[in-house]
């Protein structure tokens, strides 16, 4: 589903809107740092019309575009760890550890 | 450079005298043996924290679980009274298991009118009795009203159920004065789950030991933070607030969560962007029962308060977190230097795009710290194994750990004496 129309500059980062956790987090371990930091660049200045947009519509009842915008922002947040702090994707120390997200709410 | 005072004893340690200061011995994290007594005299015969009634909001809402630790499966379900039951996942007629889908030994969950055996379509109602005997009359005197499911004792607190296989002590005296203490927090209100769960390759005792002290927060977890704020955490170190034994039980009360921070520039881009953080979303939600918090909550009332870690034994955690949600951690043991890891994050519901952004980060937040946490498990039971050292220095922040390990010790050890009488009495 296409994003809508007055974010259509996101249109070339629209693969990290994943609707769930252990997508977006398969995602970022198998995305380079470059990729990660201009998805970032482009996609958190957008973040506050994004959400403006988005709650301009009844949150139990999302049109689809504003669904996948939805996502994409869930990306930006999952993005942000590797990019704002980490310079790596995955988290340092962790090494093998892993947590797998087994129940969540899916927008 | 104490911040925070500590009781007339001197430390929180000495407050009480029975846990002594020496160093802990953690063989009890390595020994098959003692694992092998532990199953019998503490996860046997203790009340066991198997989830939220959430998850059986109705009639005939049923989940299964697993514990290897006790070597059995369970089935929870609500009845049509709405009583919550709990009975052993084991078909009366030949012990197959009753509840599974395509694989017997993972978890499942759903809802029904009653349990079909997949064998041989034996049926079971929602209060365990056996209402169908495929071909009754092939069976010799068979009087069904004697081969019902084999119920286990299960009991529910604010919204938590736990079961016992062979209980010594109601619930409620277990949970005794701290589960008073919170009673009355709006648990119910907190709906939005987010469900967690690793195999971790370290004994039960040293993941909770790792979430029961601070200590170690502004080390392990220094790159989490903004380079100014890492350096000063670092520099100060760890001092709680408050800490409190009950019994069996314990409790650590943190300061910390800025929320919102005092100066925005201590925390990243993306927190100030969404008002949420490690601590959770800055905004508390609208809810009643937040305010006054219940007393066993922040005790000390202090205004720095953040969280608050209780350990019920054996193997739950339960925190409150100052801006208004709970999460929970519950250590299944499989192996004396294994068990699965569950962490439940619990949220009021969002209402719209911003708030649900807020908890997503605060989600993502918590698995990055625990990815940390987890993986210096491993590493420690390897070498603990190697029983080169047995014997550590433990500080006074690190008190919860003592406690634990201490009472693990006493459950064994009664119990090895309530064995050797009754073998003498035989």
């Amino acid at each position: 589903m296409p994003l809508p129309a007055e974010f259509a500059d996101l249109e070339p980062y629209a693969d990290w809107a994943l609707p769930t956790e252990p997508e977006l987090y398969a995602k970022r371990l198998a995305s380079s740092m470059e990729e990660m930091q201009a998805f970032y660049d482009a996609a958190f200045p957008r973040l506050e019309d994004a959400i403006a947009h988005i709650d301009g519509h009844p949150w139990d009842d999302l049109p689809d575009d504003a669904r996948t915008l939805m996502h994409l922002m869930q990306g930006l947040i999952m993005a942000s760890f590797p990019v704002e702090v980490w310079k790596q994707p995955r988290v340092p120390d962790s090494g093998a550890a892993y947590l797998d997200l087994v129940v969540e709410p899916v927008v | 450079m104490a911040y925070f005072p500590k009781p007339a004893a001197g430390s929180w340690t000495e407050n009480y005298p029975e846990l002594g200061t020496g160093p802990v011995d953690y063989r009890d994290s390595i020994d098959p043996a003692f694992f092998e007594e532990e199953k019998e005299a503490i996860f046997r015969r203790s009340w066991l924290n198997v989830g939220r009634v959430e998850r059986v909001p109705k009639v005939g809402s049923y989940f299964t679980k697993e514990l290897a630790v006790v070597g059995t499966s369970l089935i929870i379900v609500r009845g049509k009274d709405k009583k919550v039951r709990a009975f052993h996942n084991v078909c009366r007629h030949r012990g197959n298991k009753l509840v599974w889908n395509d694989y017997p030994g993972e978890e499942s969950a759903g809802t029904c009118r009653q349990f079909t055996c997949k064998y041989h379509a034996w049926r079971y109602g929602l209060d365990g009795e056996l209402t169908f005997v495929q071909q009754e009359e092939e069976f010799f005197d068979l009087d069904k009203s004697r081969y019902g499911l084999k119920e286990v004792a299960c009991d529910v607190w604010e919204g938590f159920v736990f079961v016992n296989l062979d209980p010594q002590e109601s619930l409620l005296e277990h949970l005794g004065e701290v589960g008073k203490g919170l009673e009355g927090y709006p648990f119910h209100e907190m709906t939005e789950v987010y469900s967690y769960r690793a195999e971790v390759g370290s004994n039960w005792k040293l993941f909770i030991d790792a979430f029961a002290e601070f200590y170690h927060a502004p080390i392990l977890h220094q790159k989490q933070a903004v380079k100014s704020e890492a350096d000063k955490l670092a520099n100060t170190g760890f001092e709680a607030l408050h800490y409190e034994l009950f019994g069996p039980h314990s409790m650590v009360s943190s300061w910390g969560g800025m929320a919102p921070p005092k100066d925005p520039s201590m925390v990243k881009p993306i927190e100030r962007a969404l008002r949420s953080g490690l601590f959770g979303p800055w905004d508390r939600p609208a809810i009643e029962g937040l305010d006054p918090l219940p007393p066993a909550i922040n005790p000390s009332r202090h205004k720095s308060w953040g969280t608050d870690s209780f350990i019920i034994f054996p193997n739950f955690m339960l925190l409150v977190w100052a801006p208004g949600w709970y999460l929970t951690y519950n250590y299944w043991p499989t192996a004396v230097d294994r068990h699965v890891f569950e962490a439940n994050l619990y949220f009021v519901p969002p209402r719209n795009a911003r708030e649900r952004l807020g908890q997503e980060l605060a989600t993502l937040t918590f698995k990055e710290y625990a990815l940390q946490d987890g993986n210096t498990l491993e590493a420690t039971q390897t070498m603990l194994n190697s029983r080169a050292v047995t014997e550590f220095p433990v500080n006074d922040q690190e008190i919860l750990l003592r406690h634990l390990h201490r009472v693990a010790r006493e459950r064994v050890a009664e119990h090895r004496g309530e064995e050797a009488r009754n073998a003498a009495a035989r």
